[in-house]
């Protein structure tokens, strides 16, 4: 497996033989600034791509096809409409509140995306705390969204954030104790440790019954998380205009739009290294021939192949199910997956406990 | 070496929404009408403000989620250490767990989790 470090270390020692150490860690941050920029924005117009040409593909049309070989330009051109919107002040809005949700709902967005392990060694926050910094750098983006509807000043902005509030609030309990099941069977809680632990199996077929219903549980919380499919009551075109963004013109609602496709992306991730095995190629103990193969397709490939197959599937729940009301959401989570999800946790500690997996 | 990193992602955050509204207030048209300044509620004048008394509801269900957050972030530690703490960690999670579900369980009998 090709380690990334070795590219980040030549990098480094590169710098250091010509300039003194303070600089070259100036230049190194910079340039690791500018690769999550980079990443990121290449991310959400990939998703918003895919998005709409999954979503025609549901309903039996091309999607975008005008502009660019099958209309490959078309996001670009969005971004670029996007741009030369006129951003609107409202008049009644609390200014400063108004202009400060959109950097929390990126903040916690992008701090997020920075915890993925992209590859080996290819990852910016590997802290050995990965699971419950990201859960709380994750939980920041609910402030946004209510700080957002609050201070427009709009019956629509406030009725979609306090939805969204309150969903969000309970869907991530549904996240943090489908992420415990698995840190019960690793006993570490970084990411780059959690792949690892998977080169003989990914955990979704070593953790035995549990993991698999944590991993249900996980996506439905996290489409629910994302405001999205089935659950996105918050942005309900039909009754609410737009939601919590209502008041928000031009680039200022392009920032929730992107985050909100990157939000989801960054579950899809999760998803993908803590069940799915990250960037660890399939292995079949026992098939060694089977094994080098599979290893020499590189990590990347790994990652994001099975990272948007399960952007693929929440795709499908959203184009497949009818949208749920407010009580019904509350009703599925807290009677539902909350109580599955506890005793669900208690399954596996036992098999841990006593050694039951393989 | 993590706090640096840690201040780099912070930074980028911010410098992202700082650059893509800059280059949009920079390149944007500008036109000048009071009508724009009023909040959009489908084309009919605001009535009364927005910021007013709200639907307790989602009030109550803030706290219960109050209570079951602060129990994951007691159970994240547990988790990381339980393969060694062995029997005796299953057997003192149990008890936390089962006072846990018999609060959901109290919350649902008194009707806190119907949506009314």
């Amino acid at each position: 497996m090709f380690d990334f470090s070795i590219v980040t270390q030549w990098i480094h020692n590169l710098l250091t033989s010509f300039l003194p150490e303070d600089v070259a860690v100036f230049i190194e941050c910079l340039a690791i600034g500018v690769c999550i920029l980079l990443g990121y924005a290449i991310i959400a117009i990939i998703m918003i791509f895919m998005e709409r040409k999954v979503c025609a593909a549901f309903q039996c049309r091309l999607g975008p096809m005008r502009v660019g070989p099958w209309g490959t330009i078309q996001v670009f051109a969005d971004v670029f409409k996007m741009l030369i919107k006129e951003i609107i002040a409202i008049r009644h809005s609390d200014k400063f509140l108004y202009n400060l949700a959109p950097y929390i709902v990126i903040l916690a967005s992008i701090m997020a995306f920075s915890c993925l392990p992209f590859s080996k060694g290819m990852e910016v926050l590997d802290f050995n705390v990965g699971i419950f910094f990201l859960m709380a750098a994750s939980s920041i983006g609910v402030v946004g969204i209510l700080l957002a509807g609050w201070s427009s000043n709009n019956k629509y902005s406030l009725i979609g954030a306090m939805r969204s509030g309150a969903q969000m609030i309970s869907y991530e309990l549904s996240t943090s104790l489908s992420l415990l099941t698995i840190i019960v069977l690793t006993d570490t809680m970084q990411f780059s440790e959690i792949v690892e632990r998977q080169a003989d199996g990914w955990f979704i077929f070593k953790g035995h019954i549990p993991a698999f219903i944590a991993f249900v549980i996980y996506l439905i919380a996290g489409n629910a998380e994302v405001n999205r499919g089935p659950f996105d009551l918050p942005e309900a075109e039909s009754e609410l205009t737009a939601g919590y963004h209502t008041e928000y013109s031009g680039m200022h609602f392009g920032l929730f739009y992107v985050a909100e496709f990157v939000n989801l992306f960054i579950i899809a991730g999760v998803a993908a290294t803590i069940f799915l095995g990250g960037w660890m190629p399939l292995h079949i103990p026992g098939l060694d021939g089977f094994n080098t193969v599979m290893d020499y397709i590189p990590g990347f490939v790994w990652f994001f192949g099975k990272a948007f197959f399960v952007v693929w599937i929440l795709m499908w729940f959203k184009w497949t199910f009818p949208r749920l009301r407010i009580d019904q959401i509350l009703t599925l989570e807290w009677k539902y997956l909350v109580p599955i999800g506890l005793v669900n946790l208690l399954l596996m500690v036992i098999i841990v406990v006593f050694d039951l997996h393989f | 070496m993590y706090l640096t990193l840690l201040v780099v992602v912070i930074l980028t955050a911010i410098a992202l929404v700082a650059v893509a509204l800059g280059i949009a207030n920079a390149i944007s048209p500008r036109s000048f009408n009071p009508q724009k300044g009023e909040a959009y509620e489908c084309g009919i004048p605001t009535r009364g403000k927005s910021w007013m008394q709200f639907k307790v509801g989602y009030y109550l269900f803030a706290i219960l989620f109050l209570m079951f957050d602060v129990e994951t972030v007691f159970l994240f530690p547990w988790a990381a250490v339980v393969q060694d703490l062995g029997v005796y960690g299953l057997a003192s999670i149990f008890f936390f767990l089962v006072i846990l579900i018999l609060g959901l369980a109290y919350a649902w009998r008194k009707g806190a989790l119907e949506w009314k």
